[in-house]
């Protein structure tokens, strides 16, 4: 019946030696190239549980009034957009639960973004002939940062309101361009013309998931075409010879598995842990706002930045050149998104190799780049704390402002610090790795020399 | 006899072709098999089956506590069973095999020759390829600026003045979310009012503002501003001129010797503004003065602004210094 | 990991608003069961309270001076006519008494006994005409006029939900413990830097719907499971790092094979 099926579709479409190399594609064997595997199936919730979304929520700013179960919001005025997400979440049967899940899974899709990146990057992965493969993987992490924030800003409750006027306040803040651009954007001054809820909406719903999904393809068929890279543990394996693991029949019960494990997990979360309860926040009104107001936590370095940069805007006569939000809000993403995106042909030009690489090094034989790494990564992840520093206040009463202080001066004296801790350490490693080799030679030698005797 | 032998002898020899050619060189090598595998598979699957079974049950009951909890709990582990069939059946029922294979040649310099020359010699016919060129780029150019022009009606892109525009003028009463006039006398000091200009949207930038009662002798205000608070009444824009947050924060002192000054603050990035020095910013990222719109108390003691604010209001653009607020 | 780095900003020596209890404790007098109300009142104020408030409560108002054996002639306001409304919410909250008068006072177990705190209310009550204990019922209040007025009102400092807050200088109490009776004295008395709000600005009845919705955010409806704390994204971040991502890379472990060569 296989043999029937398979002659059905070869003769029809002509695909069976594509399909046999499809099928014998060899995967590599360390668990952390599944990271990227975790991304892409967080994605496929995301699509599923969205869809979904689709068809109840209702897209409009037009005023209504609550009539439905939840007390504390009865009678109130709302949107539409408000008024439905509250009703999915407490009307639609199930609906919670698709609502949460499919928030849980935006949470989830940028982390694992993150550490697949973190892994792509200590690995050396991004090397020749690997670059466009990274530079496609970095603008599917900041479409992703924006599909989430404009995902959890339609829903115009009081937390994302507040967002969405910061969100403004940086589009304002770009020098010369930015009341251009953001009036562009908004449709007027804020809050914007009705319609930026549709905006937001064909954006979140079609314009950024289909860019995402054409650059997961691209992303994979460069993957695919290249072919995977692996670490240098069996001898057979260099940058030459590839040993691994065919997709069928060895690899596809792993990843079928991984993607059920994955929407396992998600599903699990979005039972049985709330996640922006809209309803206990309250629609949202301009003149209102609420302590503790916080973006999603892959927006947290942005909220960070802002709260550390110092109270100035830079004026030249009466034009305000830089207001203040530009440096937190606008720069520092944009200087996080150039420095990876050129750190290939940066480190090319900085270690002069500009050869072919399919093999990966282990973090320890590269000191310089994940010095380099662990440095930037502390950058952002400081900035990326003192975005909670008020909710630490609260907690453990460490004093505001005096928090805002030790995290600017940790700005700038951190980094350094972890990159020569970093490559030090490295170096040790490589360092006790060479003696170790050394004592196995030895060893070796003297194993030879007693045998034959 | 001999005739059975030699029949035999065909017989065996054609059964012994006949099981070579049905036995083809093995592509998947064979693996030994598990029945204790195959069984935790199969219990796997049979719960997974049945936590979904259980998840379209709960789903029909109606009026069910924590539905979204048991809806949760029936599904992700119906997924969690199918995933560790899934797994056990990758690791204990499914060959995994090691192959070698050499990665895919680095580069194709004949192909890419080929390429090259493919599209030099296509321009066999063309004697001014700069010139052709440059009227392609000019084509190509103005089409696609024609093609994004249409999205200059997405807002008034190229006109800012919006920007300065409030809804509050000279004699606008203030009121309350409900619509009704502040009297000056019902701005007591040591709280916090929300006003609106009568009449205008509560929803636009300009509106909302935020009134408070001061100690006329504590008040510090620039001189152009000298008649602005009546009464020590002083009301300032109610959005942050940081990012656009509203201001619904405030601060009073109970006992002013050991605690900080009157303040208005911003929950979103903390920007702590002082109404007595006319909204000048005390602590946090922005970079302008709270706008402090002019009050005055009419015949009948109800509040009405004396006029537009001190300055624009909302975060701060290129122009937000260059021109004032409009009516 | 967020532990140890918040350790390390501690041990940078930031100035935090400490615990301050008052460095000797309670003074009490030897008999107490034998004093009326406003005699162990006037005694426990003479033995805890005068170095701020002064012998009659008429406040200090002058420079702080530390006097040799470790006590402090502190500031303090004065509570002539506060009533017994300000006594007993500072009291019953344990803001009072307070170690340094430029801490913040804070919401702690109370150091006095519940005899104790009569008496003192009492006793500050006598000192001049002021408010008395305000007796709301929170049964007749609105549960949505109650989230429009505390949104309005209330959750700047102390968050939509009461989960408490940061104000520029000090920290917005949550909301979790407070009981009906506290929350009408600090809305009508304005503690430390909290707004005063009289009955002219919040009416007795709008004041139960506030008191309403609080007591409901004590309980709030969490119908999506684990609430994690109801303050957003900060613990939903946590959990999809420390709860899913690991699990997840738990699973790739799992699921990573090594090949022997």
């Amino acid at each position: 019946m296989i043999r029937r099926a398979i002659r059905f579709l070869d003769e029809r479409s002509g695909t069976a030696p594509f399909l046999k190399k499809a099928l014998r594609y060899l995967f590599p064997d360390h668990w952390s190239f599944l990271l990227g595997e975790v991304a892409l199936y967080s994605f496929v919730v995301l699509v599923a549980t969205g869809v979904y979304l689709t068809f109840y929520f209702e897209p409009s700013l037009a005023d209504t009034t609550y009539r439905g179960a939840y007390e504390p919001l009865r009678n109130l005025q709302m949107s539409e957009a408000y008024r439905s997400v509250v009703d999915i979440s407490f009307q639609v049967k199930a609906g919670l639960l698709i609502r949460q899940t499919h928030h849980w899974a935006a949470d989830v899709f940028v982390a694992s973004i993150v550490l697949h990146l973190l892994r792509v990057f200590f690995t050396g992965a991004f090397r020749n002939p690997r670059e466009l493969t990274w530079l496609v993987g970095l603008v599917m992490l900041f479409a992703s940062l924006l599909e989430g924030y404009l995902g959890y800003s339609m829903v115009d409750d009081l937390l994302s309101g507040m967002g969405l006027a910061i969100g403004y306040g940086v589009a304002l803040s770009l020098p010369f361009i930015g009341s251009n651009l953001a009036l562009g954007i908004w449709g007027a001054p804020y809050p914007g013309d009705p319609s930026f809820e549709s905006r937001m909406y064909i954006a979140h719903v079609l314009i950024l998931p289909v860019l995402i999904g054409v650059l997961i393809s691209v992303h994979l068929g460069l993957v695919a075409l290249r072919h995977h890279t692996q670490f240098r543990r069996a001898r057979r394996q260099s940058d030459r010879t590839l040993l691994g693991v065919p997709a069928f029949p060895g690899q596809a019960p792993r990843s079928l598995g991984l993607f059920f494990g994955v929407a396992a997990v998600l599903f699990l979360l979005g039972g049985l842990v709330q996640i922006n309860p809209i309803w206990q926040w309250g629609p949202y009104e301009l003149s209102q706002g609420t302590n503790g107001a916080q973006p999603d936590w892959y927006l947290g370095w942005l909220i960070g930045a802002l709260r550390l940069v110092p109270g100035f805007d830079v004026t030249i006569a009466d034009y305000t050149v830089v207001p203040n939000p530009f440096w937190g809000g606008a720069l520092f993403p944009l200087v996080v998104l150039i420095v990876l995106a050129v750190y290939p042909w940066v480190e090319r030009r900085v270690t002069g190799d500009r050869s072919f690489h399919n093999a990966l090094d282990r973090p320890r034989d590269a000191p310089g780049r994940t010095a380099f790494g662990a440095a930037f990564l502390s950058w952002v992840l400081v900035i990326f704390f003192a975005g909670s520093a008020d909710r630490t206040y609260v907690f453990l009463g460490l004093d505001y402002p005096a928090q805002i202080w030790v995290y600017r001066g940790l700005v700038f004296v951190l980094p350094p610090l972890v990159f020569f801790v970093t490559r030090r350490v490295c170096r040790e490693l490589q360092e006790a790795d060479r003696i170790e080799r050394v004592r196995e030679e030895a060893e070796e030698e003297t194993r030879r020399e007693v045998l034959p005797a | 006899m001999r005739r059975l032998a030699t029949l035999l002898a065909i017989l065996l020899g054609v059964f012994r072709r006949r099981k070579r050619t049905e036995e083809p060189r093995r592509i998947v090598p064979a693996g030994t098999p598990s029945r204790g595998a195959e069984n935790a598979v199969v219990a796997l699957l049979v719960c997974a089956a049945m936590l979904a079974a259980a998840f379209t049950v709960v789903y029909a009951i109606d009026d069910l506590a924590h539905q979204t909890q048991l809806l949760g709990l029936a599904l992700g582990l119906s997924f969690a069973c199918l995933a560790a069939a899934l797994i056990v059946l990758a690791k204990r029922l499914v060959v995994s095999e090691e192959i070698e294979e050499g990665y895919p040649d680095p580069e194709h310099p004949e192909e890419q020759e080929e390429l090259e020359q493919v599209v030099r010699e296509s321009g066999s016919r063309i004697t001014r390829k700069r010139l052709l060129l440059a009227a392609g780029g000019a084509a190509g150019t103005a089409i696609g600026v024609a093609a994004v022009t249409p999205a200059l009606s997405l807002g008034p892109i190229l006109d800012t003045d919006p920007l300065y525009e409030t809804p509050w003028r000279r004699g606008r009463r203030l009121v309350d979310t409900s619509g009704l006039p502040y009297r000056a006398e019902d701005v007591s000091p040591d709280t916090f009012y929300t006003a609106f200009p009568e009449g205008a949207e509560k929803d636009e930038i300009g509106s909302p503002v935020v009134v408070v009662r001061l100690d006329p002798s504590a008040l510090r205000l620039p001189p152009e501003r000298a008649r602005w608070a009546p009464q020590g009444i002083l009301a300032f824009s109610k959005v942050c001129t940081h990012a656009g947050c509203a201001i619904a924060l405030y601060r009073k002192p109970l006992f002013p010797p050991t605690s900080p000054r009157p303040a208005l603050v911003c929950p979103c990035h903390y920007s702590t503004f002082d109404p007595a020095r006319g909204g000048e910013v005390i602590f946090g990222p922005a970079g302008r003065p709270l706008p402090q719109l002019p009050l005055e108390v009419d015949g009948s003691g109800e509040l009405r602004a004396g006029g537009n604010y001190s300055g624009p209001v909302g975060p701060s653009w290129t122009g937000v210094r260059g021109e004032g607020p409009r009516s | 990991m967020r532990r140890a780095a918040l350790t390390a900003l501690a041990v940078l020596a930031l100035a935090s608003p400490a615990q301050a209890q008052p460095k000797e404790g309670i003074v009490r007098p030897a008999d107490e069961r034998g004093k009326s109300r406003l005699e162990l009142g006037r005694e426990l104020f003479a033995g805890n309270c005068v170095t701020c408030h002064g012998t009659a409560g008429q406040g200090m108002i002058g420079r702080e001076r530390r006097l040799g054996s470790g006590k402090t002639e502190g500031l303090g306001p004065p509570l002539i006519g506060v009533g017994a409304r300000a006594a007993d919410f500072y009291l019953r909250t344990g803001r009072m008494p307070l170690g340094d008068p430029y801490d913040e006072p804070e919401r702690r177990r109370p150091l006095f006994s519940e005899r104790e705190i009569g008496a003192l209310t009492a006793y500050v009550a006598s000192l001049g005409d002021g408010p008395g204990i305000p007796h709301p019922s929170p049964e007749g209040g609105d549960l949505h006029e109650g989230l429009s007025l505390f949104t309005e009102h209330c959750a700047g400092c102390h968050q939509v939900v009461g989960r408490g807050g940061v104000v520029t200088g000090a920290r917005v109490p949550p909301l979790e413990d407070s009981t009906p009776v506290q929350i009408a004295e600090a809305v009508r008395l304005g503690p430390y830097l909290m707004p005063r709000f009289s009955d002219k600005d919040i009416s007795s009845r709008e004041l139960d719907s506030i008191i309403a919705y609080v007591q409901r955010t004590q309980h709030p409806k969490d119908q999506g499971g684990w609430g994690i704390g109801n303050v957003g994204p900060i613990p939903e971040g946590m959990v999809a790092w420390f709860l899913a991502a690991t699990s997840f890379v738990m699973l790739c472990l799992l699921l990573g094979q090594r090949v022997r060569g």
